[in-house]
């Protein structure tokens, strides 16, 4: 299936901005799922100053504000043709060492809460608990959209019992690390059969599978990516895949939009 | 008197002085003692004069001290130096070589040379650094190997110091101080010249740039600021270097480059010697909360745009639990035997290692595995029982985060008293330059000196003092 996809992020602030930096993890890569027809990411109010892989193969832009900037816009486009791979990414790539996915952050630390939820799971295989921990994530945290915050730890979302798909994301690595399977973050684009205008971008997580390699699991939905599925950037949280990630000098009084449009050609 | 099993560099058991001291001594036995008190003191008025100071941590009031400076130079021969040296370039090459191979394929754990969780679990260890080539396969620009004495011939490393070692500037002065006050000995002692030192550092450091940088490389010196304890080896660095001195909000991202303001707008910079630490040097990609850092110099770096000295990341080779696999290291990336040898060391992770050094902590040296400047050690012989016990509960609670060593018999030189000459222990931190093309040790370096009679502590934030150091012409 072939995806155009446009994510536009506005930035207007009541302040000039002085100086500014973004980060941007928003390039989607070929992999074994996609094919990456056409991208191109358009700065307006700002500049790209640099771009480089990082140590999740992510492609990284670094782009400056314009001095006194008040309106800032960040628009990616292209076009993604996407295989069925039922979830499967395969091989493990790069010089990042699997043992990285291992390693807890502040985010994803399991606590009580996420060691009580894997204590029952016994499935036989790895692929079968982490099914099993997808299914019991979902109802352990019911997925409800503006309660959650997005600074929550896993804990935090099983303390409260809702969440979204970043908050379902990062409880499902918590437990899958904490059962010794290495996890990371992922964020991409799905696209909902029912309409365009997406309302925001989509998270889901990603296991090594003794064999299978990488696979995905979007708890939130209770699958596997499919078809529908654009990858973009992985990490071993939110932060680290995070589409924008920014630091300035002034601009207060900053709203963002952001509009996202997934659409089958 | 002290303990015979002691080397004294200058004298031997009978009196008689050690081959590279027979000048020195002869030219000191025809001195006035009054005349050498008051050269003591000028000596001292020249460091304060020249503002050579640092701070001591963990004090109420901050205040700017003065090491003390001894008269008495430490002085090697040719013949132990090059001994010393080729050791020294070994382990460098080493070093460089297993922070590469860490950051990329990690044969060395792949070998089963070196456990996994020696890097997995280790805090030193910099996930940003995966996978990054720095300019000319350099990460450590600059390193100091602090060794100790034990025998004519017996040096241990005590340990590497590869991530932002200081103390060249005293090196510098020190040599300055004597040649200005002690002329007539050098003119009968051929010592080798330390005072290129700021010439081959810009060299070294030039010979580092990214490809993107012109025929003239541009280098700066990066420092946290005045509150530093290191501020003014960073301004005196900078300064010999003939290069600008800058902090973090001097600098931002200009054209895909880290660039300092100047009368003429922003310049880029090719080559940044940092002396702030990996967290705090991009608030972008590491600590936030960080103010001397410049944020986004991370994204140039890892972009070819700049080379940072030394690499972030190189902490992961001169952890204390690391340093134990260093004869292995040595080995594993060079094919030789280490021709310096590492001080046996217990690594307290290891349940029975751990046993041992709680049964044996009057004996012992313990460290903490990310400590550094001599702060939160335990020396076991002359540790007061309140301290052992201290000690013990830390262990049993964070056995990992200690190492143990044993108590070494430093070797001693003399240091000038209202007495005459007095036997005092000393180290010694030679200071290595590496870039692509070259390793380049400073002939000599740092020699510190504990100035308490028997202490074995050398670390000038605990009562140290430090010497010229002299390596003869053979």
């Amino acid at each position: 299936m072939r995806l155009n996809i446009r994510h536009t992020s506005r930035y207007q602030f009541d302040a000039p901005v002085y100086y500014g930096l973004q980060q941007l993890r928003k390039t989607p890569k070929t992999t074994q799922q996609q094919t990456i027809v056409s991208w191109e990411t358009h700065i307006t109010g700002g500049q790209k100053e640099l771009s480089y892989h990082d140590h999740h193969n992510n492609v990284v832009e670094l782009v400056s504000f314009d001095r006194d900037a008040t309106d800032v816009t960040i628009e990616s486009n292209g076009t993604v043709e996407v295989h069925e791979t039922h979830g499967v990414l395969g091989p493990h790539r790069g010089f990042a060492p699997l043992w990285l996915y291992l390693r807890a952050t502040p985010l994803t630390r399991a606590g009580p809460l996420c060691k009580n939820l894997i204590k029952d799971i016994n499935e036989a295989t790895p692929l079968a608990r982490l099914h099993a921990l997808s299914t019991s994530i979902l109802d352990a945290a019911k997925y409800e959209i503006g309660t959650s915050h997005p600074g929550w730890t896993a804990e935090d979302v099983l303390t409260h019992g809702v969440g979204v798909c970043q908050d379902h994301a990062h409880v499902f690595i918590a437990c899958a690390r904490e059962m010794r399977i290495p996890a990371r973050y992922v964020s991409g684009y799905l696209m909902l059969d029912d309409r365009v205008d997406q309302d925001a971008s989509h998270a889901w997580a990603e296991a090594f599978v003794p064999d299978l390699g990488w696979v995905g699991f979007d708890i939130s939905n209770g699958i596997s990516p499919d078809i529908r599925y654009v990858r973009v950037a992985t990490g071993l949280d939110y932060p680290e895949a995070a589409p924008i990630t920014g630091t300035r000098l002034g601009g207060t009084g900053e709203s963002l939009s952001v509009q996202i449009m997934v659409a089958q050609q | 008197m002290e303990n015979g099993d002691i080397l004294n560099e200058m004298w031997h058991a009978d009196g008689s002085a050690r081959q590279p001291y027979k000048d020195f001594q002869s030219w000191f036995e025809g001195e006035d003692l009054s005349r050498l008190r008051a050269k003591q003191r000028e000596a001292e008025d020249i460091f304060r004069l020249t503002g050579i100071t640092f701070n001591v941590y963990g004090r109420a009031q901050a205040e700017e001290k003065i090491i003390p400076f001894d008269i008495v130079p430490r002085i090697l021969s040719g013949r132990e130096w090059q001994k010393l040296s080729r050791g020294i370039e070994q382990r460098v090459r080493a070093i460089n070589a297993f922070l590469y191979d860490i950051y990329h394929r990690q044969e060395i754990i792949r070998s089963g040379r070196v456990p996994k969780e020696m890097i997995s679990k280790n805090a030193a260890f910099l996930p940003a650094m995966i996978g990054v080539d720095p300019p000319g396969g350099v990460y450590t620009h600059i390193v100091g190997i602090d060794l100790v004495r034990t025998g004519e011939d017996q040096f241990y490393v005590l340990e590497d110091n590869a991530r932002t070692p200081s103390g060249v500037s005293y090196m510098l002065e020190n040599r300055e101080t004597m040649l200005q006050m002690f002329p007539e000995l050098f003119a009968r002692n051929r010592v080798q010249a330390v005072q290129n030192y700021p010439r081959d550092l810009w060299r070294s450091l030039a010979a580092s740039a990214p490809s993107v940088s012109n025929a003239t490389p541009t280098v700066a010196v990066l420092t946290p600021g005045i509150y530093n304890s290191a501020y003014f080896e960073h301004a005196f660095l900078a300064d010999q270097m003939g290069v600008e001195l800058v902090e973090g909000h001097d600098l931002r991202i200009v054209d895909g480059r880290v660039a300092m303001r100047t009368t003429r707008g922003y310049h880029p910079i090719d080559v940044l010697y940092r002396r702030v630490d990996d967290d705090f040097l991009d608030p972008l990609n590491f600590n936030p909360e960080s103010t001397l850092g410049v944020p986004g110099i991370m994204d140039v770096y890892r972009a070819g745009g700049i080379t940072i000295a030394n690499a972030p990341g190189t902490g992961i080779a001169d952890d204390k639990a690391i340093y134990s696999y260093m004869p292995e290291i040595v080995e594993f990336y060079t094919g030789e035997k280490a021709i310096l040898e590492n001080v046996p060391t217990w690594r307290c992770s290891d349940s029975d290692s751990l046993a041992y050094v709680l049964d044996n902590l009057n004996d012992l040296v313990v460290k903490e595995v990310h400590g550094s400047g001599g702060y939160g050690m335990l020396i076991g012989p002359t540790a007061t029982k309140k301290d052992i016990a201290l000690f013990r509960k830390k262990l049993q609670a964070r056995p990992g985060n200690y190492i143990a060593q044993p108590t070494l018999s430093l070797s001693t030189v003399p240091v000038f008293t209202r007495a005459g000459l007095a036997p005092r222990h000393v180290d010694l931190r030679p200071f290595v330059l590496v870039s692509p093309n070259s390793v380049n040790i400073t002939p000599g370096g740092l020699t510190r000196v504990a100035l308490k009679k028997g202490s074995l502590v050398v670390n000038s934030s605990q009562g140290g003092g430090t010497k010229d150091t002299w390596v003869l012409e053979d």
